[in-house]
């Protein structure tokens, strides 16, 4: 952003130039944030603290530290209080995640570098077209795509979650690894060129390896979506083998809830922890993603 | 192509921001295949996204269009009815209860959680200790809040008896449950949109740190005091981010569902205050099996996300400052 003249206002006559700010500003600001950050981690510390305490104590009270009544009851009882072992959700979750993952790193990194990289004709056609599909509301696609997965006998497998993965409908990644292959330098393509390297030795062997930031980026975000989803899981899913997290703790509410919310806050909170993992571990590359692409 | 260095508690990362310029045309070409060498090799690099974009994007659109004018059951045929659908959805109560309530969800939820967005991202502009630990409180829940498991918390919380409840009895104030009285049930999910602020507070952070101090040097030096900077200098500044981050968020909370979904257990209520239009679609289309119907609402909310996503962008040269280039 070149931005060197702007209009800052009228002009007056009264040098102020003081870098730190005053002292009381300082404590405000702070206890804002302090105050904010309370605030927004409170509900996440409550569901943690009350999936410890015995059942009397969780309706209704605020403290979220569980106190002396502190057990496990919630956790063993949540685990298996559903047809299926709480594993098995996270595994049939886990084995989707991955497959996207796969799915979203292999077709969006081969639409990027063509769109990146190469000449063809239509090209800024299927660029605007690729671009306008990222603002596309899901639902307006859901009813055509539920009959074709329909007639294809796809329903109840996970094959309706997974396959368009491989077709790199999310295009909101490859604008993200776009947007981190125009950074690579040019002269690296001239001179693989020079070395007899066609197009698909230069995306396998000099675009992938450079793009890892992009790729990890994209994985994880990957992650996060497909594990959080709940609608395309609700839509496709019905066998209760084949449940998800998310499909398992719907299920949970409605057989069980009203007489154990220990184990549903229990197993609600296990939910949690994989995307919570995955950004202390992720952090960084999260925060950046977020600066370049705006995605959640 | 606008990046810069960002600095963020000792860490240097190279950020390039989101712009709209970039996003309107490709990006060109090696000048290798500039000379007609790899036409091919594009195509074949884009099979599978052509496959996809033909067989999951453009042809589901037409084909929603074709059921819009359809009874379908999915279990027969579909039957043409012409606008049947369109005009049923305007006598429908439960479809304007559906748009009141989703046009409130997005009116007043994406607004109050960009403000406070960006109201975080400027108290944390200008570094601290413990800036990461902030960063990520902030953040973790814009991860997390689309989640069953948040859905379910949230009904712990502002339910009858709930934690919030409890939390006003400390102050004397006695209320009925949040989220069975149909007054406040849409409030709840509103908060639980506004606790979700963290990926547009890091979009603002990442702008708010571009920006060019000497012109707030020279601000300082005519005398421009903190409000008066912000106003004449970072909020110009800003306008390309917060049209992005208004884009991006509108078009997401009008296809929220999970919430509405889990906290009304699938139906809206009590008395239809939580449905939002992809849950009264969802009901119409997989519940009562009006594939026709189904599809006539998707079409009207492609249609009303388009024009509004056109009026922001055909408004955005009377407020978006997009500094020399225009």
């Amino acid at each position: 952003m070149t931005t060197s003249s702007i209009d800052v206002g009228q002009v007056r006559t009264r040098p102020q130039v003081k870098n730190s700010k005053p002292l009381w500003r300082r404590i405000v600001k702070h206890a804002v944030l302090i105050l904010g950050a309370v605030l927004m981690i409170y509900p996440l510390l409550w569901m943690f603290g009350s999936s410890f305490k015995p059942e009397s104590q969780i309706l209704g009270t605020a403290n979220p530290f569980p106190g002396k009544g502190a057990n496990l009851k919630g956790y063993i009882s949540g685990w298996s209080a559903l047809g299926f072992p709480f594993w098995r959700y996270f595994l049939n979750s886990f084995v989707i995640c991955v497959l996207c993952i796969v799915g979203n790193l292999l077709s969006c990194s081969l639409a990027a570098f063509a769109f990146a990289r190469l000449e063809f004709r239509f090209k800024g056609k299927m660029f605007a077209i690729m671009m306008g599909t990222i603002i596309l509301p899901f639902h307006v696609l859901v009813v055509p795509q539920f009959v074709l997965f329909r007639t294809m006998g796809m329903v109840d497998t996970i094959l309706p979650l997974v396959v368009p993965k491989f077709l790199a409908v999310d295009a909101f990644f490859i604008f993200l690894m776009i947007q981190f292959m125009r950074n690579v330098p040019r002269e690296l393509d001239e001179a693989a060129a020079l070395d007899g390297c066609g197009p698909l030795g230069l995306y396998w062997r000099i675009m992938m390896p450079l793009c890892l930031p992009a790729l990890a980026t994209t994985a994880i975000f990957t992650f996060i979506f497909t594990y959080n989803d709940f609608f395309s899981q609700l839509l496709y899913l019905s066998d209760t083998s084949k449940f998800t997290v998310p499909l398992a703790l719907r299920s949970f509410i409605d057989n069980t809830a009203t007489s154990n919310y220990a184990g549903l806050l229990a197993m609600s909170t296990l939910a949690l922890l994989p995307v919570i993992g995955f950004f202390l571990v992720f952090q960084k590359l999260l925060v950046e993603g977020i600066a370049t692409t705006g995605i959640k | 192509m606008s990046s810069s260095l960002v600095r963020s508690a000792g860490e240097q990362v190279e950020v390039p921001t989101p712009g709209t310029a970039d996003l309107a045309r490709p990006p060109e070409g090696a000048a290798m295949n500039k000379k007609g060498k790899s036409g091919k090799a594009g195509y074949l690099f884009l099979t599978p996204w052509i496959i996809g974009c033909v067989c999951l994007t453009l042809g589901p659109i037409i084909a929603s269009l074709y059921f819009s004018f359809t009874d379908y059951s999915l279990l027969a045929s579909p039957h043409w009815v012409g606008l049947k659908n369109y005009s049923d959805m305007f006598h429908d109560k439960r479809y304007w209860a559906s748009v009141i309530v989703t046009v409130k969800y997005v009116f007043i939820g994406v607004p109050i959680k960009l403000g406070i967005a960006l109201l975080i991202a400027i108290l944390l502009k200008d570094g601290m200790r413990h800036m990461s630990v902030y960063r990520a409180i902030y953040y973790v829940p814009s991860l997390l809040g689309g989640s069953v498991a948040i859905a379910i918390l949230w009904r712990q919380i502002f339910g009858d008896p709930g934690i919030f409840q409890s939390f006003l009895a400390l102050f004397g104030i006695e209320s009925q449950g949040w989220l069975t009285s149909p007054a406040t049930s849409l409030n709840t999910l509103i908060v639980l949109e506004a606790w979700q602020f963290g990926s547009p507070m890091l979009i603002f952070l990442a702008g708010l740190r571009q920006m060019p101090q000497d012109l707030y040097d020279s601000a300082a030096v005519d005398g421009a005091g903190p409000l008066r900077k912000f106003w004449n200098v970072t909020f110009p500044l800003l306008t390309p981010i917060l049209f992005f981050n208004l884009v991006l968020q509108m078009i997401g909370s009008f296809q929220a569902f999970t919430p509405s979904f889990i906290i009304s257990s699938g139906t809206g209520g009590p008395v239809d205050s939580t449905l939002f239009y992809t849950l009264y679609l969802y009901i119409q289309g997989f519940g009562n099996l009006q594939m026709g119907y189904a599809s006539a609402m998707a079409w009207v909310l492609l249609v009303v996300v388009g024009a509004i996503t056109g009026l922001l962008f055909f408004t955005a040269k009377y407020w978006v400052f997009y500094g020399d280039s225009r």
